[in-house]
């Protein structure tokens, strides 16, 4: 949930997509700035955060990878409590892919919060590139269909009020943006949840000085 | 699926969630799976339409009790001890991250047909109404003892050695009258019957002292936190804790049969057709129904109201023991509430449970006494489930089987287990030591 004072917005973000569309790749070249080719499964850290500065608010994002419970349809309810914004992905170079996403997005309008904000993000566009080349020495069938699909997610993305990139982790193109666009586009002021508290293996004077939340 | 694990756990109850998660962690490979399409098994938490379903049948919800996703009905109410072993697992595996907790406002007693505050440390005694003013001193010098007891430092034993000495000896010692005897040992020290009185004073007394500590870390009325969104969120949060190690999560899987070699060992799980290879099965109850025994039944009734538990002081989360001999019975009975403060109804709405270890099969007229506390309830719904315990010997085939969750208004008994059972698989005991008396919270 995004909760708001002196401009610092804390705002849980999830992450939604086919396996193999790219999820991780895109938080790993956000967060670290890497990018590894042949990324295993996420194993052992699926919670990110990192702290954006916008124009009149600083962001921070907490960051919820899926640790591969879509797999097998088996993603658990808590994944969307409280998510300010998602990033539903999809690979450019899949069209099932692209039909998965939208599933996800009726799943989001189901269980989320109405107020979330959606962005599409049409990864692996780096190749884009291979799109253009080819489009210039006489357009394949592969290539039609990467554009096809580029207007059919475009067109989605409008009727159902998500904003749409295409982005590579690879090369790292829109990637910083479309994190940028979710900060710019979050709500300044929530409707007040009510507030828990999170226990936490440190001192309480620590906790509180160096309290993320406001 | 159709490929070999270290483990295979059946069921996504609490119990087999943390398992799954200690069992990842450790870097075993584990394969997580439920017949039901939602994680939490017996101990999930409903929503509206969830809850009529399984209650009402074909019947819908009124409008008038809001939606349905604004409900969060656990179908195993209990309370977590802010100091207890529930929340030395939450640090330890670094799962508190994905959950926010709130204390619980009160912590109540039934006594002579009335409802009190449970006192907790001496001074409160010095003040509560449940004594006389005699009395009031006498329980208030057996509280400092209490306080003032440390385990490692006999001169704080006052000449006794408490793993010998009865608790009804103990309490001999500072003459307390039964009646006071009656809420330390059921409020307080948490006890579901008098077998105590006749045991080793020691767990008594630090049971009072879990009791006091719990109270005293979030200054709040009770010893008790309680999670946002009601308890089907912690099975989820250790589920992500295993998937974030490897665990693989498949719900909605039919007829998980567990299969055995002619030694009798567990050598994998049969689903829609297709065979998991494991070296070890853990399950609840249900999974493996010919190694299990009947041992009780819990009565329970589930209301939806439109206010706080009457004298409570409009407190909106809430435990009330009836201890079992204000009742004439043998074994206690619970009031738990909670209510949208904890984000489990919408605005206005109460969820209340009265709950005990049943001791026939009329829930309705055996949980009168506590309905009874409740005042006016919107609906009510009555309910009685079988306790079943393992009767195998795991040695032999490799099949770990949690028991089902008791009455109890805690997790105590419901962690014990869990850590026997991760002794029992891994040959290991989990290293709880975590610094509680330095861990704290901090307000979202």
């Amino acid at each position: 949930m995004a909760t708001t004072g002196n401009k610092n917005i804390n705002s849980k973000l999830v992450l939604l997509g086919d396996v193999g569309a790219g999820k991780s790749s895109l938080v790993l070249r956000f967060v670290k700035g890497q990018f590894i080719e042949f990324q295993e499964s996420t194993i052992g850290a699926a919670f990110f955060s990192q702290t954006l500065a916008v124009n009149d608010a600083t962001v921070k994002f907490e960051i919820w990878d899926t640790a591969g419970q879509e797999r097998y349809h088996s993603l658990a309810p808590m994944y969307y409590r409280g998510a300010a914004a998602a990033i539903i992905v999809y690979d450019i170079s899949n069209q099932a892919s692209f039909e998965r996403a939208k599933k996800w997005v009726q799943e989001l309008q189901s269980q989320g919060n109405p107020n979330m904000v959606m962005a599409l993000a049409g990864n692996k566009a780096d190749l884009v590139d291979t799109r253009k080349v080819a489009a210039e020495a006489n357009a394949t069938g592969f290539v039609l269909q990467l554009t096809c699909l580029q207007e059919e997610a475009q067109q989605y993305a409008q009727e159902n009020g998500l904003f749409f990139m295409e982005t590579s982790a690879k090369t790292a193109a829109n990637v910083n943006e479309i994190f940028h666009e979710i900060a710019k586009r979050l709500p300044r002021v929530q409707p007040q949840n009510p507030s828990g508290m999170v226990l936490m293996d440190r001192p309480a004077e620590r906790v509180a000085s160096a309290s993320c939340c406001s | 699926m159709d490929e070999e694990y270290d483990v295979i756990v059946l069921g996504t109850g609490l119990k087999e969630c943390i398992l799954s998660g200690l069992l990842s962690v450790d870097g075993l490979k584990v394969l997580h799976m439920d017949r039901n399409d939602y994680y939490g098994g017996e101990s999930t938490s409903l929503n509206l339409v969830q809850l009529w379903k399984r209650f009402r049948g074909n019947d819908q919800p009124a409008a008038h009790l809001g939606s349905s996703r604004d409900y969060n009905v656990d179908m195993i109410p209990k309370f977590m001890m802010a100091n207890g072993t529930l929340v030395r697992v939450l640090i330890h595996t670094d799962v508190t991250k994905y959950l926010s907790f709130k204390a619980v406002d009160g912590s109540y007693v039934y006594n002579k047909g009335k409802i009190h505050k449970v006192p907790a440390t001496d001074m409160e005694a010095l003040k509560s109404p449940l004594m006389g003013l005699f009395e009031k001193r006498r329980a208030r010098s057996f509280f400092i003892y209490v306080q003032d007891y440390d385990e490692n430092d006999p001169k704080t034993h006052g000449g006794m050695d408490l793993t010998r000495v009865t608790t009804r000896e103990l309490i001999k010692k500072y003459g307390l009258d039964d009646n006071t005897v009656d809420f330390i040992g059921h409020a307080i020290a948490l006890h579901r019957d008098d077998r105590y009185l006749g045991e080793p004073a020691l767990d008594t007394v630090k049971r009072m002292k879990l009791y006091a500590e719990s109270v005293a870390r979030f200054q709040g009325g009770s010893p008790y936190i309680y999670p946002l969104y009601g308890l089907g969120e912690l099975p989820q949060a250790f589920a992500r804790l295993s998937a974030v190690y490897g665990g693989t999560y498949m719900l909605n899987k039919p007829e998980c049969r567990v299969e055995f070699n002619e030694e009798g060992k567990v050598k994998g799980v049969t689903s829609e057709g297709e065979t998991a290879r494991c070296k070890k099965v853990v399950c609840d109850p249900s999974y493996l129904p010919n190694k299990v025994r009947k041992v009780g039944k819990v009565a329970r009734a589930i209301a939806i109201m439109s206010h706080p538990i009457p004298n409570t002081s409009d407190s909106h989360s809430v435990q009330v023991i009836l201890p079992q001999k204000q009742l004439g019975r043998r074994s206690d009975m619970y009031l738990f509430c909670c209510s949208y403060s904890h984000n489990v109804a919408p605005k206005g709405k109460f969820i209340a449970f009265v709950s005990t270890e049943a001791e026939t099969d009329h829930p309705e007229t055996e949980l009168k006494s506590g309905i009874d506390l409740l005042g006016p309830v919107d609906e009510i719904f009555f309910d009685i489930y079988d306790r079943y315990e393992p009767v195998n010997e795991p040695s032999l085939d490799n099949c770990f089987i949690s028991a089902s969750y008791d009455a109890t208004t805690h997790f105590e008994s419901t962690v014990t287990d869990v850590l026997n059972m991760y002794t029992l698989i891994t040959g290991k005991v989990v290293d709880l030591s975590v610094d509680l008396s330095s861990a704290s919270a901090a307000e979202e």
